[in-house]
């Protein structure tokens, strides 16, 4: 297991995943990839299938559309995976926590590893987020 | 004749960042038919505004849609307006069209960007969404957010232009064009470009005013509509700039509709700031008083068009959003059949569709037959909670 984390860390693939979002925290993270912050040197990389990715990156606010949808693609993630909520509405609804198509927060249908907050937040935060994700699985294989 | 084979896409699949379901019936390579599902991206927004007062209710519409984050708050701070008939002070109004042409620039070079994403040409794309950011740190000055702005209010707008900024805003926009020329000549000029786009996906001018087509979309095939020209609001009839129409419809003219769009938009954004005037920035809204009233403006995508309707209280008793996909979706139908399924990813893209503005909620047997209303609806959740009631025992 502690082998496989560590390659995994070496170049996390991620895929994105929308959940009712308003397109927003989804640009941010495709600005991620472009010329200015260009997290691809770090050889992180937005794969198109859920089979090649090693974290998954969900935005928006889960809605009842999505429920059956998000387990199925979490099933579909070789192991080991990291999940990363990104922006205040997979963290906590934000906004339509009263809304009548948003029933849970993200945490409640899969396990999360990091939560990013912001509205959206900004491509600096996820970098952020995504350097602390590294820092938390290589110091639980050092406990190991 | 060929065999009829469907290809479904989605709803999670690597071309768009939305979710949506696309259905392709394929004979070989050719497509003869096409269904779009949406509804991944439905939050309930209506619904939530009603139980939101006028001045929240700004900050929800401008979470209908991030890239048009300036367009919902625009369109819904106008149908407020509409109701109380109250005039906006002249440097709120400036303001107001600043942000708005900021966001028209943002969102096409995003689209561009993309466009370029999907024919697989990344160049494009890096270059497009580099320049984006000088853009986005533009509006960050103007407003300190990168996205949603958060200027707007009913009466006027949240936050001044600091006098100090506006030299330092201006020579960044200038530093820009320069290399924004470039990259239009290097999209418009390139043979690929050409090949893939010219001749694509074409939406000739009777489909446009047949399918009610919007925005670029509209005016790529000839149709010279622009609610900026025909109904001005903010202060575009006091400024100089072109409405750009192009006459064939296809991928190509609604790419280049947008490129030079762009070039409109920093024309106004420098008018604008050059003629800013002094003075108030807020009308100082009271009450608001029972009537309803129709915003609408001109979005990046197309005409974004808000109703609202109020009962006298703080709260909308009516809210009601069209946004332009809405109307852009069904072009499909005429310009995506008979083209190859290498072609249909740019086509399905050339409209610039947004989904999760579109989502409006339309309930639908299994049958398909019958559609609920409004009361319908009403009808349905008042015998819902009548049922868990009896369950619970409560009277």
């Amino acid at each position: 297991m502690s082998f496989k984390l560590k390659a995994l860390l070496k170049s996390p693939w991620v895929f994105h995943l929308s959940t009712g979002s308003c397109n927003n925290c989804d640009i941010e993270i495709l600005d991620c990839l472009t010329p200015r912050f260009d997290i691809e040197r770090f050889g992180m990389l937005l794969v198109g299938s859920i089979k090649h990715a090693d974290v998954l990156l969900v935005t928006g606010s889960v809605n009842r559309n999505c429920i059956p949808r998000i387990k199925d693609v979490y099933e579909q993630m070789p192991r080991p995976c990291l999940v990363v909520a990104i922006g205040e509405c997979s963290l906590s609804r934000g906004m339509f926590i009263h809304s009548y198509n948003c029933p849970l927060p993200l945490d409640k249908v899969i396990p999360v590893d990091v939560y990013i907050p912001g509205c959206p937040p900004r491509p600096e935060a996820i970098i952020a987020g995504i350097v602390k994700l590294i820092g938390k699985v290589k110091k639980s294989i050092t406990k190991k | 004749m060929a065999k009829k084979t469907i290809v479904p896409i989605g709803p999670y699949h690597p071309l768009q960042e939305e979710p949506e379901f696309f259905t392709l019936t394929v004979e070989g390579e050719k497509i003869v038919d096409i269904d779009v599902r949406v509804g991944w991206n439905h939050r309930g927004i209506e619904k939530l505004s009603e139980s939101k007062s006028f001045d929240q209710s700004t900050f929800l519409v401008e979470r209908i849609c991030g890239i048009c984050s300036t367009s919902h708050p625009f369109a819904y701070t106008r149908a407020v307006e509409d109701i109380i008939s109250i005039e906006v002070p002249e440097r709120a109004k400036y303001i107001r069209t600043i942000i708005a042409e900021g966001e028209r620039i943002h969102s096409h070079l995003l689209w561009l960007g993309l466009a370029g994403h999907f024919l697989g040409y990344n160049t494009v794309y890096m270059w497009a969404w580099k320049l984006r950011e000088e853009i986005l740190d533009v509006m960050e000055i103007l407003s300190g957010n990168r996205n949603n702005y958060a200027m707007f209010k009913p009466g006027g707008v949240r936050r001044d232009i600091n006098p100090d900024d506006i030299p330092g805003v201006v020579k960044k926009i200038d530093s820009i064009i320069p290399t924004l020329v470039m990259l239009k000549k290097a999209v418009i000029d390139d043979p690929v470009l050409h090949a893939r786009t010219k001749g694509v996906g074409v939406l000739t001018k009777e489909d446009s005013i047949s399918y009610c087509a919007l925005g670029p979309t509209s005016r790529a095939s000839g149709v010279a509509r622009d609610i900026r020209k025909d109904c001005p609001y903010g202060v575009y009839d006091k400024l100089e700039w072109d409405m750009i129409v192009t006459q064939n419809g296809d991928v190509f003219d609604k790419l280049l509709v947008r490129v030079l769009e762009t070039f409109e938009s920093i024309k106004i954004v420098k008018q604008c700031l050059k003629d800013l005037p002094k003075g108030e920035i807020d009308a100082k809204i009271k009450n608001i008083p029972p009537g309803e009233g129709i915003g609408h403006i001109e979005a990046p995508r197309g005409e974004c068009f808000h109703y609202v309707l109020s009962d006298g209280t703080n709260r909308p008793a009516r809210h009601k959003v069209r946004a332009p996909t809405f109307m852009n979706l069904p072009t499909y139908k005429a310009t995506v059949i008979g083209e190859t399924i290498s072609d249909a990813t740019i086509i399905l893209a050339a409209i610039d569709p947004c989904y999760c503005c579109t989502e409006r909620v339309a309930v639908r047997t299994l049958k398909g037959k019958k559609i609920y209303d409004g009361q319908d609806l009403v009808k349905l959740s008042q015998e819902k909670t009548q049922k868990i009631k009896d369950k619970m025992g409560i009277k």
